[in-house]
């Protein structure tokens, strides 16, 4: 395992090295010029650190939600908790534009509520099925779809473009506060879903047997869905929807260390931070020097897997 | 000792127990029998506390079981339920050390005792070289034998458990009963289990409870419990009754 931990955090380095070098305007890792200096800390280096947070932060709450809710496929872009997030971001973004602030707290808000909405709807008497679960998070995702799109209606035609780009994930208007933010966000949030991961563990066998073995499942369920809209908001807030992070990342983890959530937890952060600025960086350089957005490179990389996923289950 | 008083639990309106009382005392093996619906898995979801009374009163060595902690329960109470299946890929070992939970702390490993404890449960329960094969690999007996295994690695000392030889062939079925009456002897645990097999609660048990719409039929040794009326009361079945050769205790067989 020590060895996986370790490849893993040298293919980050590795990674982020590369991103840091490539670009609209290529950057060599040392003896920088003045301009080039700038490009680096004021624009690229901000995005890049922003996209291995955003990274981290969808794959720990995959991890975590998959576990809590028996499912291999919860994530929060299906289970329509980003959208959640993103409706909370673009209500402070209308309402109260002035106050920064408010955004990654609405953010936090709305991936709530949406966390809590989907569990309610997919959670019968008889208990909770894949597709029951799967059904809740595309009506949740849609309904929250139609209330953004009507909000856009209040925007003008300028921000209306840049907030397109940023629902589709979009990590361009990265800031260091939104750096700074992110990573306390992802922190405390992965430090909480590894507090749990043990119980997680029970969890994903079954709540009543988790509860027979000891598990305060309520307390557990709390945890794990404040943390993951902790870590949604925040990710969410400053850089829209990038989707398929949480369905991807995690599934791959357990593929190489099996189903442990002390392991698959702490790992998916790592290869989350790793699969996003990897995204990101084909998102700069693949039809330089326009971009796409980050979110369009993860669907596309997402999209068929999740299909060979339900095929396979 | 687990002392039950007078209990009755129900789903919302529906009443599924009714006026249960009865003692485990430590060391002894108490069967519950009766016809499906009769509240059996009802009970034992009541006597840990997974169910809410509604009348009555629980109590785990003398201490009401509602004032007792989650993990305390479980400290004390392992259960072996009906239906197990889990859609990730996790290993025999690994569901088996899932047993020592209220054991360690949050962020922790299992220590080697935790360890030690999950393979002497696995090789009580023939398992022996199972430890890295896949739960959702194994056969429906092969996995009950693992929940079976987790159970007894937890240490606790009450055992639960319900229909445990749904899916297991013959051999299997009489180790599994011989192991649990071992631990009650051996560890002064008790067990309560739940079984259709007249036979075997007729040869393993200390104390048979005979359930029909949730209240007692019957209650006592398998001989005072075990007769042609009290099974046809229950099961609506006759039975002829004799003596097992090899064991001297009471044989049934269903007449059709």
């Amino acid at each position: 395992m020590l060895l996986i931990g370790g490849l893993l955090f040298l293919l980050l380095a590795i990674v982020l090295a590369a991103a840091v070098m490539l670009g609209a305007e290529r950057l060599p890792l040392f003896d920088l010029s003045e301009q080039q200096r700038s490009i680096l800390y004021d624009i690229r280096l901000p995005r890049i650190l922003l996209g291995a947070c955003v990274g981290a932060s969808l794959a720990v709450a995959g991890a975590g939600l998959q576990s809590l809710l028996r499912n291999p496929l919860a994530e929060p872009y299906l289970l329509g908790v980003s959208n959640g997030a993103a409706l909370g971001t673009m209500l402070a973004f209308v309402f109260f534009q002035s106050l920064e602030i408010t955004r990654p707290l609405l953010a936090f808000a709305g991936a709530g509520l949406a966390t809590v909405a989907v569990y309610r709807m997919a959670k019968s008497r008889a208990g909770m099925n894949v597709e029951r679960l799967v059904l809740s998070g595309v009506i949740v995702t849609t309904f929250l779809s139609s209330v953004i799109v009507m909000l856009t209606t209040l925007l003008d035609a300028a921000k209306l473009r840049s907030f397109t780009f940023w629902l589709l994930g979009d990590l361009s208007q990265a800031t260091v506060n939104g750096v700074y933010l992110s990573f306390g966000a992802v922190i405390i949030g992965t430090i909480i879903l590894m507090s749990q991961a043990r119980a997680l563990n029970l969890m994903m066998v079954g709540e009543r047997d988790a509860f027979d073995f000891g598990v305060e499942v309520g307390r557990v369920r709390m945890l794990v869905f404040g943390a993951s809209s902790l870590v949604v908001g925040a990710a969410v807030a400053a850089s829209g929807s990038v989707g398929y992070v949480g369905l991807i990342v995690p599934h791959l983890v357990r593929l190489i260390v099996g189903s442990d959530n002390r392991l698959v937890v702490p790992f998916s952060a790592v290869a989350g931070a790793i699969f996003v600025v990897f995204a990101d960086t084909i998102a700069r350089t693949a039809i330089a020097p326009r971009e796409l957005p980050v979110g369009a490179v993860t669907a596309l990389i997402g999209a068929p897997l999740f299909i060979y996923l339900l095929r396979r289950n | 000792m687990l002392e039950v008083k007078d209990i009755s639990v129900g789903y919302g309106e529906r009443a599924v127990l009714g006026g249960v009382s009865f003692e485990l005392r430590d060391g002894k093996t108490i069967v519950l029998l009766g016809a499906n619906g009769a509240g059996k898995t009802t009970l034992i979801k009541a006597l840990n506390a997974t169910l809410p009374l509604t009348s009555g009163d629980i109590a785990l060595d003398g201490e009401r079981l509602s004032k007792i902690s989650r993990r305390e329960i479980a400290r004390n109470i392992a259960v072996v339920a009906q239906e197990n299946e889990t859609r990730f890929p996790v290993t025999v070992l690994e569901f088996v050390l899932s047993g020592r939970f209220v054991h360690g702390n949050a962020f922790g490993w299992e220590s080697e005792a935790d360890v030690a404890f999950a393979e002497r449960a696995l090789a009580d329960c023939d398992l022996s070289g199972y430890e890295t094969r896949l739960m959702n690999h194994l056969s429906g007996g092969e996995r009950q034998r693992v929940v079976l295994a987790r159970a007894l690695a937890t240490g606790a000392r009450i055992l639960l458990l319900d229909e445990p030889t749904a899916n297991l062939d013959l051999a299997h079925q009489a180790m599994m009963f011989r192991l649990v009456r071992e631990r009650c002897r051996s560890c002064q645990a008790s067990a309560v289990v739940i079984t259709h097999d007249l036979n075997l609660a007729a040869e393993f048990a200390d104390e048979i409870i005979m359930l029909t719409d949730g209240r007692i039929a019957a209650k006592g040794t398998p001989t005072e419990v075990l007769t042609a009326e009290n099974i046809k009361g229950v099961f609506g079945v006759n039975v002829l009754l004799d003596e097992n050769p090899a064991s001297g205790n009471v044989r049934v067989t269903s007449v059709f």
